[in-house]
């Protein structure tokens, strides 16, 4: 690994060498290093690019990291990760993807993530999205998650994109089985000419399902930014979806939020919020000795924090 | 030493609506109040000095120092203080996080705790709350309070502090600006209705319709808001009567 690729390393997942436990680390479309654990196997698939984690049922307190580093202008980098998670683990994976583009040509990561959480199994999936880079090549991104929830199945995902892409589509669809349970956190900044779309599609078809998706994000400049977030109520369940966004300068948010109820005993709720910085955050921070500037990036970190 | 020198403050709007009226008061005393009726000015007094707003004519002097045109960011540096008749909400803003913006320097749990427990919070319950619609008002208050205790500056103005906050303690409330006034060694304006505030206040200005109705120390002021009938201050003639 060279400096570029360990800067990026350390931005999408705050280390500074090898993880602890399982990993996989992919350098410009290529395997960097692995490491399996007796209860965490990783295996490149053959018909596609891409690995299968396979953690074993009851496996505990364990973590799997698989980072994606480009620093190579120009490179298109498309991976199928498949996870299963064995009934009754509960382990922390951490994904991400940091580009660092020095040249004039486009680059992209385009990862699709499918999840199978087995009966009572509990992940926590966490993932950071990094660009950079002094060239003026674009930086693009554009994940796919898709979540199965078995019976009693908790997932947590938390998801951040800080700085950097020039272009996302996130798409997230999710099922839940009987018991089952989801969180997702979303937290997205845009600046420049960056756009962002996030697309949520939850369907909650076991008994006692639920799942709650919320999205902050900041857009500055002249940055775009479009929130699709559905949930479907399928059974007796609970789901609850809320988008909240601070716009500023010149920039434009969408936020389109829908929960269809198909099941009389299905409880939805949406809420959507935009707005600039209220006048008076600013200001009780500006009587605290801060500037105007250093009061709004207060705000502004607070709330995507 | 605050100096005000014929201040005058129109609210926009398309009728000028003269809120202040060639107002001069200079204060040095350590502990002054200002009462009176809602809608009197009092509040728009205190963001006058705060900086929040510009007055209309006049002068506004800090120890000697023309603040009139200075910025809010610039006065807290020269170390105003103002805490907020109704405190304001962050989503994602931790309640150490406010009070380290506001001691102005990194400071740790426990020293952040030292101020929460003064006005009456329980330190390691409070710290790492955000400061966002979980909280009550009462609870807003306290911590704004904090902030200026955080702050440490030798003004200090305080827009009814009291307001939210329960009976029960109103009196740690009582403490804790006497407290400041020892420790500070500067001046705190706060304006107020509660008698118990009055009655600590060395000084009190009565603000009526914009203007100064009565301004001496509380021997001479106080008896003359309890005695008068709802034309100074009806809330501290209601109490008087019970």
């Amino acid at each position: 690994m060279d400096a570029i690729q360990k800067t990026l390393l350390e931005k999408i997942a705050g280390l500074h060498d090898v993880p602890q436990g399982a990993y996989n680390i992919r350098a410009n479309g290529k395997l960097d290093s692995r490491k399996t654990t007796d209860n965490i196997d990783i295996v490149t698939k053959e018909d596609k690019p891409g690995i299968d984690i396979i953690i074993k049922p009851g496996t505990k307190n364990e973590s799997v990291h698989i980072p994606v580093l480009l620093s190579e202008t120009g490179l298109h980098d498309l991976v199928y990760n498949d996870f299963y998670i064995g009934e009754g683990a509960d382990v922390t994976i951490v994904a991400g993807c940091g580009i660092h583009n020095g040249g004039k040509e486009e680059s992209a990561h385009d990862g699709i993530h499918s999840f199978h959480l087995a009966k009572n199994a509990k992940l926590k999936y966490i993932e950071k999205h990094y660009g950079e880079g002094d060239g003026e090549g674009k930086n693009l991104m554009n994940p796919t998650t898709v979540v199965e929830l078995d019976e009693g199945a908790h997932m947590e995902m938390e998801t951040s994109q800080i700085k950097g892409i020039d272009s996302t589509l996130r798409k997230t669809t999710a099922t839940l089985g009987a018991r089952a349970s989801l969180v997702i956190h979303e937290s997205i900044m845009t600046h420049g000419m960056q756009s962002a779309t996030t697309d949520f599609s939850v369907s909650l078809n076991g008994e006692d399902s639920n799942a709650n998706v919320v999205s902050r994000s900041v857009a500055k400049g002249k940055s775009r930014q479009l929130f699709l977030s559905c949930i479907d109520g399928n059974n007796r369940c609970a789901g609850h979806t809320e988008c909240d966004a601070i716009i500023m300068d010149e920039a434009s948010v969408s936020a389109v939020p829908k929960i269809t109820a198909n099941d009389v005993n299905a409880s939805l709720i949406h809420e959507a919020a935009i707005g600039k910085i209220a006048g008076e955050q600013l200001m009780k921070l500006m009587t605290l000795g801060l500037s105007e500037k250093e009061a709004e990036e207060k705000i502004v970190d607070g709330f995507l924090k | 030493m605050l100096e005000l020198k014929n201040i005058s403050f129109s609210a926009d709007g398309e009728e000028k609506k003269e809120i202040l009226k060639d107002i001069t008061l200079s204060i040095d005393e350590s502990f002054v109040a200002i009462t009176g009726p809602n809608g009197g000015g009092k509040s728009t007094l205190a963001k006058l000095v705060a900086g929040i707003y510009t007055p209309t004519t006049g002068q506004i002097l800090y120890n000697g120092v023309d603040i009139t045109n200075m910025s809010i960011t610039d006065r807290a540096r020269l170390g105003v203080s103002f805490a907020f008749q109704q405190p304001v909400r962050f989503k994602g803003i931790t309640v150490k996080d406010l009070i380290t913006i506001a001691a102005g320097k990194k400071i740790g749990v426990s020293e952040a705790c030292v101020y929460l427990s003064e006005v009456g919070l329980c330190a390691r319950e409070y710290i790492n709350r955000e400061i966002n619609a979980s909280l009550s008002g009462g609870e807003l208050k306290r911590i704004e309070i904090a902030t200026i205790l955080a702050r440490g500056t030798k003004l200090s103005i305080f827009d009814e502090p009291e307001a939210g906050i329960d009976l029960w303690s109103f009196n740690n409330l009582i403490a804790v600006f006497e407290n400041m006034r020892k420790t500070l060694g500067g001046s705190i304006i706060i304006i107020s209705h509660q008698e118990r505030i009055l009655n600590i206040a060395e000084r009190i200005i009565v603000l009526n319709g914009g203007s100064v109705e009565r301004d001496g120390s509380r021997d001479e002021i106080l008896p003359y808001i309890l005695k008068s009938g709802g034309a100074a201050c009806s809330t501290l003639t209601e109490k008087a009567v019970k």
